[in-house]
């Protein structure tokens, strides 16, 4: 269970990331979070594992506050709390493997992420998460070698060894071509069920969020501005908050005018 | 009226650039002592040429030492360490001195400086200092250019470090990893071709200079060198610098092609 | 499923290459601190000595500049003109080293093939063959920054010609230039520019050189070196030290400043 309390973020520079956002994320769920490019989505998903600090309120996982965590209690709720990222984020000279493993550093001592020697039971993890997103065969290629839609499934199957309970995807299909996202996301939603893995996804495209949420979340310059079921996320709806502005292809998405926040 | 005035403030930089090197090279000519030639000048040139095209083969090896091969291997040998103890080294001044592993200014300047004093205080300088310390041979030879490529090097890694992908470092703190993990996993696999490549590099240049130390008697090829010009014996100078010539041309080819294949 | 799956798993790749390299690298080290008496112990002894020497370095005898202000006037003396020297031979070297002025290989390649060979021998050895032809002084030293420098401004220079624009050259042997003029016209405004970095840049080089040349008796402030060390007189050396480090920290600012104004 994810619980933001009064939960607000101002950027150094004066920007409102988050405003007094109050939002439970219940065990299980596939979240989607929509809304235009600035209106706080990364900053929302960043915060929940504070790869950015909120500047007020507090955010509790599973029942412990990681606002309030010091540095070896906050990354052993990180090891708990997987992320994909929409650049991937993979070292890119290293085997797929290898970095499908260091999703295991967590459990390990700094000793023995020095030497690079993960042990047997990490390697099978491993290989079994690789083939949940079927691409144990590429399992000893340079990850420079795969297309964009296998690394950003390399990058699922390191959340996977990394036996994370909640898994955050900050865009995870942006730079993706329609095939492969559905691809991946047909890959998130399988271990959504599967596992029952929490999943939290940030998407700026409405149709796919439809596809495969069972819970939408609008954000709109920092604030939730709808929540609810899949239903209830009309076309209708979300004109209405939107204005016309949210769109569902990407072409015309990137004519989205920028919303400038307060 | 501003605008025609700005050509001619722009001469006026040209003649005060131009002047002060006219001036410049009035001062340094002028001073060049044209009197110090030796009158066996031309004799000694034509002994170090016919030297050098009629070698001292018997030099290459001797089997009571003291040879050209041995004088090689020992110049290689302090080359090979200095290098290894100067990479080693440099690493925590590369990171220190990188802007995007610290975020306090003062602390890159701090190590940019540090870097570029070391690299202006030549190495031939420090063997001296080191003879002092541990005595003539090798091994003042070996932390001379041990501490000397420091300078040179921890600039060039600390760039490498620079330009990473910071994805990575931030994909592996998100799964939980400590600094010295993300360092390892995420930083090291980065950085280190980059880090090899150098190394060769450096590598290069040392074996130059390791084979000019022991003029001073810091180890190496160089000290018969000096030793068989003062005894004007060129047959012998002849051997040591093809010697050293084909030693330096093989190592550039295989640290070259070496450095082709790291990246 | 995973029973089904599991043939279909690669095999991971051997990490023998790894091992070797590694082995390898052991070796080579090993094998070079036994050739060079490197050891912790030699260290360990030599260190007390190494601190006692920086104490005695501290504070620098500054009445000291006052003596030898005349060598380091002499060092940059040197440094100019040996930079000079070698600038103008760079030129006729550079132009025939690049393939696309003469595209005949029998032209490019044997110079180039010279050029690489001079570039081999480090500048404190040719400084010490100079002095054995002309005798102490620093007109050896001169001699040998110029032909050092001969080494990296040719080729530094080449590389730049076999890098620029085609167009200009073509449209020069189109309206029937000689290669005099086409030189002038299409190849000297494209690298001018470079080709005067890069003096400045073997000037920055040359002063550091220089600084050394002494050590075996051509010129400049290195002869210092000797005086002081041999009657253990560390607060002069560490003068000495400091003094070139400004002088060359200067001349390098400047240097750069000169280098952007006239790119
Ligand atoms: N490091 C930062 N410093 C200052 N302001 C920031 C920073 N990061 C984000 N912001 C601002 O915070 C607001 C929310 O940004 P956020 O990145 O969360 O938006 P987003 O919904 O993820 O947008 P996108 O769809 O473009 O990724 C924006 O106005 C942005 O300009
Ligand atoms: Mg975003």
């Amino acid at each position: 269970m994810i619980e933001f309390k009064n939960v607000s973020k101002t950027y150094p520079n004066g920007t409102k990331g988050l405003k007094d956002i109050n939002v439970t994320i219940n065990p299980g769920e596939f979240v989607v979070i929509v809304g235009l490019s600035g209106a706080g989505k990364s900053t929302f998903l960043r915060s929940i594992n504070r790869l950015h600090e909120v500047t007020e309120g507090e955010i509790f996982v599973g029942g412990t506050s990681i606002t309030k965590a010091n540095g070896k209690q906050l990354r052993r709720m990180r090891r708990d709390i997987g992320m994909i990222f929409q650049q991937f984020n993979l070292v890119k000279r290293t085997t797929v493997i290898n970095n499908v493993l260091s999703g295991r550093v967590g459990y390990h001592s700094t000793f023995r992420t020095m030497l690079g020697i993960y042990p047997k039971a990490d390697t099978e993890l491993a290989l079994q998460s690789l083939e949940r997103v079927n691409l144990v065969e590429k399992a000893y290629t340079r990850s420079d070698q795969l297309s964009g839609g296998q690394q950003q499934r390399v990058s699922i199957a390191r959340t996977l060894a990394q036996e994370a309970k909640v898994i955050l995807a900050d865009e995870p299909v942006a730079s993706l071509d329609p095939l492969t996202t559905t691809q991946v996301m047909d890959d998130l939603k399988k271990i959504n069920q599967e596992l029952g893995i929490t999943t939290i996804v940030n998407l700026h495209f409405i149709d796919i969020a439809r596809q495969y949420a069972t819970r939408i979340i609008g954000l709109n310059a920092g604030e939730i501005v709808f929540d609810g079921p899949v239903e209830e996320a009309t076309d209708q709806k979300l004109a209405e908050i939107y204005g016309q502005k949210l769109e569902t292809t990407e072409e015309e998405a990137k004519e989205v005018p920028y919303v400038a926040t307060s | 009226m501003i605008r025609p005035q700005k050509p001619k403030k722009k001469i006026g930089l040209y003649i005060l650039i131009y002047g002060s090197l006219l001036l410049l090279y009035i001062w340094a000519f002028s001073g060049v002592p044209m009197d110090g030639f030796k009158d066996t000048a031309g004799q000694i040139s034509k002994a170090i040429f016919s030297g050098i095209f009629s070698p001292d083969w018997d030099y290459v090896y001797l089997p009571e030492g003291e040879d050209l091969l041995r004088g090689l291997l020992d110049t290689l040998a302090i080359a090979v360490l200095g290098t290894f103890i100067s990479a080693i080294l440099c690493i925590p001044f590369a990171f220190w001195a990188s802007k995007n592993m610290n975020r306090a200014r003062f602390t890159t300047g701090t190590g940019k400086f540090m870097l570029s004093f070391i690299r202006t205080f030549p190495e031939l300088v420090m063997a001296l200092l080191f003879i002092k310390a541990v005595g003539p041979g090798s091994f003042a030879g070996v932390l001379a250019l041990g501490l000397h490529s420091i300078g040179m090097l921890g600039k060039l890694f600390s760039e490498e470090v620079e330009v990473i992908d910071p994805g990575p470092s931030e994909a592996l703190a998100a799964t939980g990893a400590n600094k010295i993990q993300t360092l390892r996993l995420a930083v090291l696999p980065q950085v280190l071709p980059g880090f090899i490549s150098y190394t060769l590099y450096r590598f290069e240049i040392n074996l130059r200079s390791a084979s000019i130390l022991g003029i001073i008697g810091a180890g190496g090829i160089g000290t018969p060198l000096i030793f068989a010009m003062q005894s004007r014996d060129w047959e012998r100078v002849g051997i040591i610098l093809l010697g050293i010539i084909v030693m330096v041309v093989l190592v550039d080819m295989i640290s070259g092609f070496l450095r082709k294949r790291v990246v | 499923m995973s029973q089904l799956a599991e043939p279909l798993r690669p095999t991971p790749p051997r990490k023998l290459k790894l091992y070797f390299t590694i082995f390898l690298l052991a070796l080579f080290l090993f094998a070079s601190a036994y050739q060079t008496n490197s050891t912790f112990s030699e260290l360990l002894t030599g260190l007390p000595n190494m601190t006692g020497l920086l104490v005695d370095m501290v504070p620098p005898n500054w009445a000291y500049i006052n003596n030898i202000t005349p060598a380091m006037l002499e060092t940059i003396r040197m440094a100019v003109v040996g930079t000079t020297i070698g600038a103008v031979f760079a030129i006729p070297i550079a132009l025939f080293s690049a393939s696309n002025v003469f595209q005949s290989f029998w032209i490019w390649y044997p110079v180039r093939f010279v050029l690489n060979l001079v570039r081999t021998i480090p500048e404190l050895l040719l400084a010490a063959i100079f002095v054995a032809i002309f005798g102490l002084g620093p007109l050896p030293g001169i001699f040998a920054l110029g032909i050092f420098s001969v080494g990296i401004i040719a080729k530094l220079t080449y590389e730049a010609i076999e890098s620029i624009d085609k167009g200009p050259l073509e449209s020069m042997t189109a309206v029937g230039a000689n290669k005099l003029q086409w030189i002038r016209c299409a190849v000297i405004p494209q690298i001018s520019a470079h080709f005067i970095t890069y003096v400045l840049y073997t000037f920055e080089v040359n002063i550091r050189a220089a600084a050394i040349l002494g050590l075996v008796g051509a010129g400049g402030i290195g002869l210092y070196y000797d005086r002081t060390l041999g009657f253990l007189e560390y607060d002069k050396v560490s003068t000495i030290i400091l003094f070139t480090l400004v002088v060359v920290l200067i001349i390098d600012y400047f240097s750069g400043k000169l280098r952007e104004k006239l790119l």
